[in-house]
């Protein structure tokens, strides 16, 4: 009820009301998800009929000895029931998780996904490792895709019809037809190896090492990933402003004698923006979970390119791990952007 | 032809039209009128006679639409049509604002109730935001908001029907405008309601000295609140007169049946109202001759010119016009013989 605020401070008890609601549900989808990901990775195979040294052969790599796979089974407790299994895949992305048995010293510090195949170390830390890259594609490709996409949306819905629509909106349908990997390595022939305006793939540098480098060997990546969702972003934002140009608001605020531009951007974009706020953070979170296509077109060693490393290499903890983190920052942007939504729109503090 | 009129706001052979795929729209098509200071004017007509676009017209809000307007409109000596566009804007919201019919719809969801007055404030007065937030808060009161300090911080959402009409009224008075238009301002409110906000603008009315005018489709409100009302049909006037001349000496078959079809309390309840038949014209495709031929049950009375012949807008008696092929003789013998006998008959 609106009528119940305190006075002075409206809806302020309803917004933390709003958000604290909004942080347990992100909370338990959490926990939904690792329960997921756990009966895929582990339940699914033993409905499947796999026994459990089938399931510990994978853990110790070819040509393995009857005992090595019992000490695998052994030390992942793979025959232990499901539900006990699920409570220890839970503490130890939790609390951590010691797989230490005997001289063999294996501790596996919280968030624990296990260890990689590959190289023995645990899989948080790797994910740590390749964060850098894929936050740096990801914001990086937002930030153009936001402003060009919303722009030439605009521009395009301001003056529909036009040539200059036309053109847009076609532009716009290529970069939504023509996939990133094609999209990508035509750029970085045309762009890296023929003109040699930009490093070619592989190139890229933490920004720590070198920010001059990181930014030019991201140029290219950044352009071909936020083509893709600017084209997107445009036409979403062309329809929006269409719809509300001709709301009764916009009339309104013209009849007060409000300048034309004004009209448009505080009044017109602001309500337009609200919705692509929501695909927005839904795209960002996504993507921070790895951007598969660009970042293997361009070898960035980013968390796209760490997880299709890993599923080729059957790297099962890996797999997991990245599977995890993406689920997180998904459900973190569902959050974020929630919480902005209630921000931005009065009404949605009510419901 | 052009010389400034005297009075406050004057059209002369305004014309609205939109060129669309199936043809040109002709929603307003040759309307002229004259409206003081201190008098209200009501126009009214079925949905689609032109009466919305002809108050959007007067505020210049038709620029965008590719609408194609011609003819004069004079506000306080000043011609809009062809004035400089960006100057009418600096009109709007000053000398003259609009009331829209649904507030909820017409008030930004996203901005609170006072923020969107102070933004109509500010955009014609440099004041700090605290003046014409105080300056809101004023107007609220003075509209009949209850509490107007902590309601100013509302959101329209928050806001009953009758509220939101209200302070869309401040809004428009925030800058005292001269020209007020208010479109179908009572038509989403409960009847209670829209007694309120009539009294409430007859008030403000009163208190600004402002022209007034009310777009309707309901004889009642226009009956309370006009001096003078326009009856618009196909986007022409088709009758025009002071509120007597229309509500007692009607001499428009259109105007006799918005009168008929018009529910009264001092008519008894099992009377049967008395619609009037076919569908509003389309601005298309405008009937040939009158407009309002294929539905008049009086074009045997024309010599067949009502098929053939558009009627001009003629005087009949101090002000008063009427656009009718027949003669004033046979229109007034119709009505006191044969329609006002049948709308008083028990």
């Amino acid at each position: 009820m609106p009528g119940s605020d305190p006075p002075g401070h409206p809806g302020r008890t309803i917004v933390v009301a709003f958000i604290v609601r909004r942080v347990i549900a992100a909370v338990l989808m959490l926990a939904v998800v690792s329960a997921a990901t756990f009966a895929i990775f582990f339940l699914i195979p033993r409905a499947l009929g796999q026994t459990p040294e089938g399931m510990a052969s994978r853990y110790v790599g070819r040509d393995a000895t009857p005992e090595a796979i019992q000490g695998a089974v052994k030390r992942m407790h793979l025959d232990d029931p499901i539900l006990v299994q699920y409570g220890r895949f839970a503490q130890g992305i939790v609390a951590g998780q010691d797989y230490s048995l005997g001289p063999k010293k294996a501790e596996c510090p919280a968030p624990c996904f296990g260890f990689s195949f590959n190289n023995n170390q645990p899989v948080w830390p790797t994910l740590l490792d390749r964060l850098p890259a894929t936050l740096s594609l990801a914001f990086g490709a937002a930030i153009v895709w936001l402003i060009s996409g919303v722009g030439i949306g605009v521009i395009s819905a301001l003056r529909r019809g036009t040539l200059l629509d036309r053109t847009a909106m076609t532009v716009a349908l290529a970069g939504v037809s023509l996939p990133i990997y094609f999209t990508g390595l035509v750029s970085l022939s045309v762009f890296a190896y023929t003109l040699g305006i930009f490093p070619g793939g592989g190139s890229y540098t933490p920004i720590t090492q070198n920010p001059v480098m990181w930014f030019q060997a991201l140029i290219l990546p950044w352009i071909t990933l936020a083509f893709l969702y600017a084209a997107l972003y445009a036409r979403l934002t062309r329809a929006g402003m269409l719809e509300t140009m001709s709301e009764d608001y916009i009339r309104t605020a013209r009849a007060k004698g409000l300048k034309e531009s004004t009209v448009v951007v505080k009044h017109a974009l602001r309500a337009t923006l609200t919705p692509i706020l929501t695909i927005f953070g839904l795209d960002l979170g996504l993507l921070l979970g790895g951007a598969v296509l660009t970042e293997s077109t361009f070898s960035i060693q980013g968390i796209g390119k760490l997880v299709i490393d890993a599923i080729r290499g059957n790297d099962l903890p890996v797999v997991l791990g990245v599977t995890l983190f993406a689920a997180f920052f998904i459900v973190l942007a569902n959050l974020i952007v929630d919480i902005l939504y209630a921000v931005v729109d009065p009404r949605v503090r009510l419901s | 032809m052009t010389t400034p009129p005297q009075s406050f706001l004057e059209l002369r052979d305004l014309r609205i039209h939109f060129p669309t795929e199936d043809g040109l729209v002709k929603s307003v098509d040759g309307l002229s009128f004259k409206l003081d200071r201190g008098k209200t004017l009501g126009i009214v007509g079925e949905s689609g006679s032109g009466k919305s676009v002809t108050s959007l017209g007067i505020l210049g809000l038709h620029k965008g639409g590719g609408a194609k307007i011609s003819g004069e409109i004079w506000l306080d000596g000043e011609e809009l049509v062809t004035a400089d566009q960006d100057h009418v804007r600096t009109l709007r919201g000053k000398k003259m604002a609009m009331i829209f019919q649904d507030p909820l719809s017409s008030m930004h969801p996203y901005y609170s109730v006072g923020a969107q007055i102070i933004e109509a404030y500010r955009i014609h007065h440099k004041v700090s935001k605290a003046v014409a937030r105080k300056h809101a808060i004023d107007l609220l009161g003075r509209v009949g908001i209850p509490q107007p300090d902590k309601r100013v911080d509302d959101y329209p959402h928050q806001f009953s029907g009758g509220m939101r009409q209200r302070a869309m009224i401040a809004m428009s008075l925030s800058c005292d405008p001269e020209l007020l238009i208010a479109d179908e301002p009572t038509t989403a409110l409960d009847v209670t309601v829209q007694a309120q906000i009539l009294d409430l603008m007859t008030d403000l009315q009163r208190e600004f000295n402002s022209a007034l005018i009310i777009i309707t489709h309901d004889l009642g409100v226009v009956a309370e609140l006009s001096d003078d009302i326009l009856v618009m049909y196909g986007g022409k006037c088709i009758e025009y007169g002071s509120a007597e001349d229309i509500f007692y000496r009607p001499e428009h078959p259109y105007t006799w049946g918005l009168l008929g079809s018009m529910p009264r309390l001092d008519r008894e309840p099992t009377e049967r109202l008395l619609p009037i038949k076919g569908t509003p014209p389309s601005l298309i495709n405008v009937p040939s001759g009158c407009a309002f031929n294929p539905r008049c049950t009086f074009t045997d009375r024309t010599e067949g010119r009502s098929t053939s012949e558009v009627p001009e807008l003629a005087e009949t008696e101090g002000g008063h016009l009427v656009r009718c092929h027949m003669s004033r003789e046979e229109r007034r013998s119709i009505w006191d013989n044969e329609i006002k006998p049948m709308m008083e008959s028990t």
